[in-house]
């Protein structure tokens, strides 16, 4: 069992919806994430899975300090990052880096290729000149490139290379955890696979974390250590991915599978499909969020939300299904 | 045996620059038909030609791409011999194409009834009350409720899923005989995206439509198709039925495509990739596309394009691999 | 079975006739220069540079003997003024040589000091939002709400008139259009992903600034710069005919139209129609290579 290096704990953020012109008043709160806890360990992936409005993103926001969160703690090694000095918020800084969904967006157009990759080094702690180009040359190499790409434009590579130099810049501090927010669903089919596997390569080298932010299930299901699956801003059911590709206990867990492509014609898969969309965050129905949508609900699911609780070892759920009455 | 509702023969669509130096081979080459009733995928990755194939058939393309050879047969007609007059008939009533984005494919200006309603007061002449009442239908008809009220509404008060069957209404509202779906999935949600795809096989079995779907996702394959396509950097090198294609995949980069998808239901250890990088169109290698990234390329693959070989029943393939020794 | 039934629809064509001949190749590559405004604006250059050894005469001391002496194609004319002389017997091919030098100067450097600080105004109010942003966004409302023109006028009456006051007073009259364009840019290029990558890797914010935003900003702010050159220009005239700008003697081309404007119902035309032509013609070739910029710099555009 690896130790924790991130713990996250009750933590919410809302954002506030404002009326008026020159005055503005909150009318109401989008509930982002509303009441996560998680922990992350050194060397593992947990994957957040869920649709378009659950939080995911977001809560990669928070970890990241691109949000504040409203309350609620982020832990890292043991320290409150909320409560940080401006010196030690640096190291928090170096610890955590990001690779993002687009790979034409996440590099600076008028930049050469070398000085992306090191300018994280470059702000925090810079190097002299001849070493600045060893790193970056070495870390190109980390990631399959060329050493000479780095005088280069990014307008000169392929979607999936500048991916590559992407992760290269996300390496170059030595983070211990590296956000990774939908990195291959941007690219080709066939390069995915390739990204994939080398970031399977780099967190066995190095010992990294990673959080995996996608919305391709068999993707998150091979990639990562734990999973959990987030609806309307809280997580629904949490576990190892070899458990839940098993037994997903969660019919929104279970919906989501069932709604996943098949990879042969001939695959039978029960169908479960739910009716409506993703209510707005806005106003979160009562009681468990799922059950306007939930083919099992049950009078007490609209009145009262389950909390999340542990089914087996490990395996955690939030659905009244599971829950014996007190 | 009756004759297909579509058959293209030899369709080649090259990009042209300003300057008339760089010649972009889009589409190189592609021959497939389509029968009445019949789904088929189009798989192929970014560069591989595929959406520039079903603009060609609607004569949709962009100023800088020329249709250079080949013929369109789409009920016994050569679509590539009809006036823009004679197109203008064609599209929205007998072939319609829906697309990825519909954000993009609604206009913000009009109400949901007054865009599903285009097609019909063009193609049939509707007006009025018979108009109204067909607009409701079609609403019901991809299960959008209160059609009465959505129909006054406007695209940015609907969700995506909400957006996407609207376009699939407008589709469909003059019953073509060929609905060609470029990605129509790839923005959705997943679970939204499972009852779109049921939704459009529901429509499909109530009106007997033949549907071409363009994707890079073989899952939609899968899930929807009778007959697969797949497409490489403007090249057909593989078409079978879908079945056949994924028990029998006859070429490297078929193959290729299958094993390198994630499972749901058994774990791998490692991903099979692809090595190398997507084709650059304006730069192609001599010899057969893949043959840089192929693991069983030979010599003569780097050298000469393959022609197509047929490998079993109605199962083609470009490559060299399946020459008749 | 080729071409034959897709010719008659006209959007196709032989895939032979791709070649170009070299003739072709030279006129396309002529089409897509822009010769016509950089031949006048390197003629400007030129000019303005070389003005001690082009110019024949002393630009600001004439000689009253051949005062209001026509332009060499009329009679009366002669090739030792061959553009005629002014109320004072100075030389007008001279002064439009002069004249050029102070264009230029005041053109461009009014051009890239209000630039420096639209720019700067804009990427701040832009990135750092808040009450940043209201206040220069205010600013930046009150000001359009004035007329350029009235308040450079108001400004030059207040200082005293001469070369480096006007070039202030354009660059504080005309920061706006900057402003509020690369606002506009950078509002929506702060939500770049390369832009958060630089937060997560630890940037200050000035950083994030000079190093991520104003080089992505550039093109728009030279664009916009080309095109104001002009604007300068016929500013600076303008102050310099109602006599508020550059102080006489000194050539400027503003000055050379309000001085002649008392000859032209006399019939001496050449006094203030031949400066004219020189700032009609500098604006219009500065007009064109914004113009030609703004397409050239935008990849979208270029391949239509």
């Amino acid at each position: 069992m690896s130790d924790t290096l991130v713990e996250i704990r009750d933590l919410k953020k809302y954002f506030p919806v404002m009326k008026g012109v020159i005055f503005q008043k909150p009318i109401g709160w989008v509930k982002a994430v509303d009441g996560v806890s998680y922990t992350i360990g050194t060397g593992e992936t947990l994957g957040l899975v869920g649709e378009s409005g659950c939080g995911k993103t977001t809560t990669s926001k928070l970890l990241l300090m691109l949000e504040k969160p409203t309350s609620g703690a982020i832990i890292f090694r043991g320290h409150d990052i909320q409560t940080l000095e401006k010196n030690e918020l640096k190291t928090y800084r170096r610890g955590v880096q990001a690779v993002f969904q687009d790979p034409f967006s996440s590099l600076n157009p008028r930049i050469r290729v070398g000085d992306i990759i090191a300018e994280p080094v470059v702000v925090n702690e810079p190097l002299p000149k001849a070493q600045m180009q060893e790193r970056v040359q070495e870390l190109l190499r980390l990631v399959g490139l060329n050493p000479g790409a780095s005088n280069l434009f990014p307008h000169e590579f392929s979607g999936g290379q500048r991916q590559r130099i992407a992760i290269a810049r996300a390496l170059s501090l030595n983070p211990s955890l590296i956000v990774l927010d939908e990195p291959v669903s941007a690219l080709d089919v066939s390069i995915r696979a390739q990204i994939m596997n080398l970031l399977q390569d780099l967190q066995q080298q190095f010992g990294l974390s990673y959080l995996l932010i996608a919305h391709d299930l068999a993707a998150v299901l091979h990639l990562s250590t734990n999973i959990a699956v987030m609806y309307l801003g809280k997580i629904v059911e949490f576990g190892t991915s070899d458990e839940l590709r098993h037994k997903p206990l969660h019919p929104y867990t279970q919906a989501l599978f069932s709604a996943a492509l098949p990879s042969h014609p001939d695959e039978q898969r029960e169908e479960i499909i739910i009716a409506g969309e993703v209510p707005s965050p806005l106003n979160p129905p009562a009681g468990c969020r799922f059950h306007p949508r939930c083919p099992f609900a049950k009078p007490v699911c609209s009145e009262i939300e389950p909390a999340l609780r542990s089914a087996t070892n490990g395996h955690q759920v939030a659905c009244h299904l599971y829950n014996e009455p007190s | 045996m009756t004759e297909p509702l579509l058959d293209i023969k030899q369709l080649r669509t090259y990009f042209v620059s300003a300057k008339g130096t760089r010649v972009v081979k889009a589409v190189d080459g592609v021959s497939f038909t389509l029968n009445e009733g019949e789904t088929m995928g189009v798989v192929g990755e970014s560069g591989s030609g595929k959406t520039v194939t079903s603009l060609s058939i609607l004569r949709l393309l962009p100023p800088a791409a020329r249709i250079v050879g080949g013929e369109i047969w789409f009920a016994g007609e050569n679509l590539l011999t009809k006036s823009e007059r004679e197109m203008q008939r064609v599209r929205g009533s007998q072939i319609t194409m829906i697309l990825q984005d519909p954000l993009m494919s609604l206009n913000p200006l009009f109400t949901i009834g007054n865009q599903i309603g285009e097609p019909l007061r063009i193609h049939r002449g509707m007006r009025g009350h018979s108009l109204t009442e067909r607009v409701k239908e079609l609403l019901r008809g991809v299960r959008i409720s209160s059609p009465e009220v959505r129909m006054r509404e406007y695209p940015h008060q609907m969700s995506g899923g909400m957006r996407q069957r609207i376009v699939g209404a407008i589709g469909i509202s003059c019953e073509p005989r060929l609905l060609i779906a470029d990605e129509p999935t790839t923005s959705l949600d997943v679970t939204i995206q499972a009852q779109y795809l049921n939704l459009l096989k529901d429509i499909q079995l109530r009106s007997g439509l033949a549907m071409i779907f363009i994707t890079h996702n073989i899952g939609i394959v899968a899930r929807m198709c009778d007959k697969v396509a797949v497409m490489y950097a403007g090249k057909l090198v593989e078409r079978a039925p879908v079945r056949t294609i994924f028990n029998q995949p006859a070429h490297p980069y078929t193959e290729a495509l299958l094993n390198a998808m994630p499972k749901l239901t058994d774990k791998t250890e490692r991903l099979w990739s692809i090595e190398g990088q997507p084709p650059d169109l304006s730069n192609l290698p001599t010899g057969c596309p893949f043959s840089p990234r192929c693991p069983k390329a030979e010599d003569r693959c780097h050298r000469e394009v393959p022609p197509e070989y047929q490998v079993g029943d109605q199962h083609f393939t470009r490559c060299w691999l399946w020459e008749r020794r | 079975m080729e071409t034959s039934q897709a010719v008659a629809t006209g959007d196709t064509f032989a895939a032979q006739s791709f070649e170009l001949t070299r003739w072709r190749k030279v006129a396309l590559v002529l089409q897509r220069v822009p010769i016509f405004p950089l031949l006048i604006l390197a003629t400007l250059i030129f000019t303005a540079a070389a003005a001690d050894f082009l110019a024949p005469h002393n630009p600001e001391v004439g000689n009253l003997r051949y005062r209001y002496r026509p332009p060499v194609w009329q009679d009366k004319g002669s090739w030792e003024y061959v553009l005629g002389t002014d109320h004072m017997g100075r030389d007008i091919l001279s002064r439009l040589i002069f004249g050029a030098r102070i264009s230029l100067l005041v053109g461009v450097t009014a051009s890239i000091f209000a630039g420096t600080l639209g720019t700067t105004l804009g990427i701040m109010s832009g990135f750092r939002g808040g009450w940043v942003d209201q206040v220069i966004m205010r600013l930046t409302d009150a000001w359009l709400a004035l007329p350029g023109v009235t308040f450079a006028i108001l400004f030059a009456v207040l200082m005293q008139p001469g070369k480096w006051n006007i070039i202030l007073i354009l660059g504080l009259v005309y920061w706006t259009r900057y402003a509020r364009v690369i606002r506009g840019e950078v509002l929506s290029l702060k939500e770049r992903d390369y832009v958060r990558l630089a937060t997560v890797a630890g940037c200050s914010r000035a950083k994030i600034m000079w190093t991520h935003i104003l080089p992505n900003v550039a093109n728009s702010a030279i664009v916009i710069a080309t095109l104001q050159i002009g604007v300068s220009i016929i500013t600076e005239a303008t102050l310099s005919f109602l006599g508020v700008g550059v102080a006489p003697p000194e050539p400027a081309w503003g000055l050379m139209l309000a001085e002649g404007k008392s000859g032209l119902m006399a019939g001496y035309w050449w006094l203030s129609v031949l400066p004219g032509l020189c700032i009609m013609l500098v604006v219009l070739a500065a007009n064109l290579l914004g113009d030609w910029f703004r397409v050239w710099s935008d990849p979208q555009l270029r391949q239509l």
